[in-house]
């Protein structure tokens, strides 16, 4: 009986695994990042190029970075959310504009409205190395002292802005005072 | 028209759980494109082929229609911007990025080194690369200036770590214990069919199982 049984443990086993491993998105890579120090970076400022943006700018406060660009179909499923997620207040959202143009960045900004209190800009991609970027949109959470604390990639619907972002966001602001 | 596959995914799909929607919408973000430069507002020219004198009424219909969907796109279609990859005018440090980027892989397309990928961020990072040898950098500098932005995941030969023997060593492991239990039934069945002198007692109850039947003598 015993060895009958064999092959039908064994087909469960592989059935398990493979069952988990469907469920699972290859292209979520965990970022190296977390809790390391986020990358410098000093560049020019989307809408007024005159102005640069730093990191620097950025310390003492809790923000996102969100990487978008123009061409990319899935930052245009997140943007309504973006301008409710800033309206809100809970959080400064700051824009990374990742190989894009400045003509076709500032006019979906114009179309769609803009979320963010300032967007760095990334023509080539280089600020985007730096942080891991492999494409848009990526968001990070940056805490007081400029450590990356979360990352999420893809859009932030809401179902993951409540379940994801703002529980990290709460918690940081919470420890920061 | 990958966008309008993608848009018309979605429109589809409206009515599955939220959960499904962005798992969806996570998928559609990574493309990786075909050509080193992509550009999806290619569909015009389809459009300036067709004209109502030449081809009549059905096709005029079914060209107003695709011209509709064209125009309906475009606003949303944008290439990303890539600038030109422009290879190092020193051929060792060029020899040095080839054999270099057969080892790392491109983050966009999983499966293709970065020495393949037509992706922008593969050419972004070939770029970097470019630089960072130029500026004297050696492989292994390298190799560690994109391990701390992207992860060994980067790595197309992945390090031999504690996370990662299972990987490597596995497959022998594997072949090991195959190979034991296939040594192991063949022993057990040449044991089984090698021939043996009965014992005397097996001598015995063949006799009388002989003896039993009838007609026969026993010798």
């Amino acid at each position: 009986m015993l060895r009958y049984l064999i092959p039908l443990v064994i087909f469960i086993v592989l059935a398990v695994f493979l069952a988990i491993g469907l469920t699972r998105d290859p292209h979520e890579l965990k970022s190296v990042l977390i809790n390391k120090p986020a990358p410098a970076f000093r560049v020019p400022q989307l809408k007024a190029a005159d102005k640069m943006i730093s990191n620097e700018d950025m310390r003492g406060k809790v923000w996102l970075l969100n990487v978008w660009a123009s061409w990319c179909v899935a930052c245009r499923e997140e943007h309504p959310y973006l301008i409710e997620y800033a309206k809100s207040g809970v959080v400064p959202i700051y824009g990374l504009n990742y190989k894009d143009r400045r003509e076709d960045a500032l006019a979906t900004l114009d179309e769609l409205g803009d979320p963010y209190i300032a967007s760095a800009v990334d023509f080539d991609g280089r600020v985007g190395i730096d942080f891991g970027v492999y494409g848009a949109p990526e968001t990070y959470i940056i805490d007081q002292g400029g450590t990356i604390r979360f990352k999420y990639v893809g859009p932030m619907m809401p179902d993951v802005w409540k379940e994801k972002i703002l529980p990290v966001v709460q918690e940081l602001n919470r420890q920061g005072k | 028209m990958k966008m309008s596959k993608l848009r018309g995914m979605n429109k589809s799909e409206m009515n599955k759980s939220e959960m499904n929607k962005s798992e969806m919408n996570k998928s559609g973000r990574g493309a990786c494109p075909r050509s080193s430069n992509p550009s999806y507002g290619g569909g015009k020219p389809l459009f300036l082929t067709c004209s109502f004198q030449t081809w009549g009424k059905p096709l005029f219909l079914t060209c107003s229609l695709l011209a509709l969907l064209i125009c309906s796109i475009a606003p949303f279609v944008k290439a990303q911007v890539q600038e030109e990859e422009v290879p190092s005018d020193d051929p060792v440090i060029e020899a040095r990025l080839q054999s270099l980027s057969k080892e790392l892989r491109c983050l966009q397309c999983q499966n293709q080194t970065l020495a393949d990928s037509p992706a922008g961020l593969a050419a972004d990072l070939r770029r970097e690369i470019r630089v960072q040898m130029k500026a004297g950098k050696s492989d292994k500098e390298v190799i560690a200036f994109l391990t701390q932005r992207y992860g060994d995941f980067i790595l197309y030969k992945p390090r031999v770590m504690y996370t990662t023997y299972l990987l490597w060593f596995g497959p022998f492991v594997l072949l090991i214990s195959g190979l034991y239990l296939l040594f192991h039934y063949i022993k057990q069945r040449r044991d089984l069919i090698t021939e043996k002198p009965l014992s005397a007692d097996e001598r015995r109850r063949a006799e009388e199982l002989l003896a039993s039947l009838p007609g026969k003598e026993t010798t």
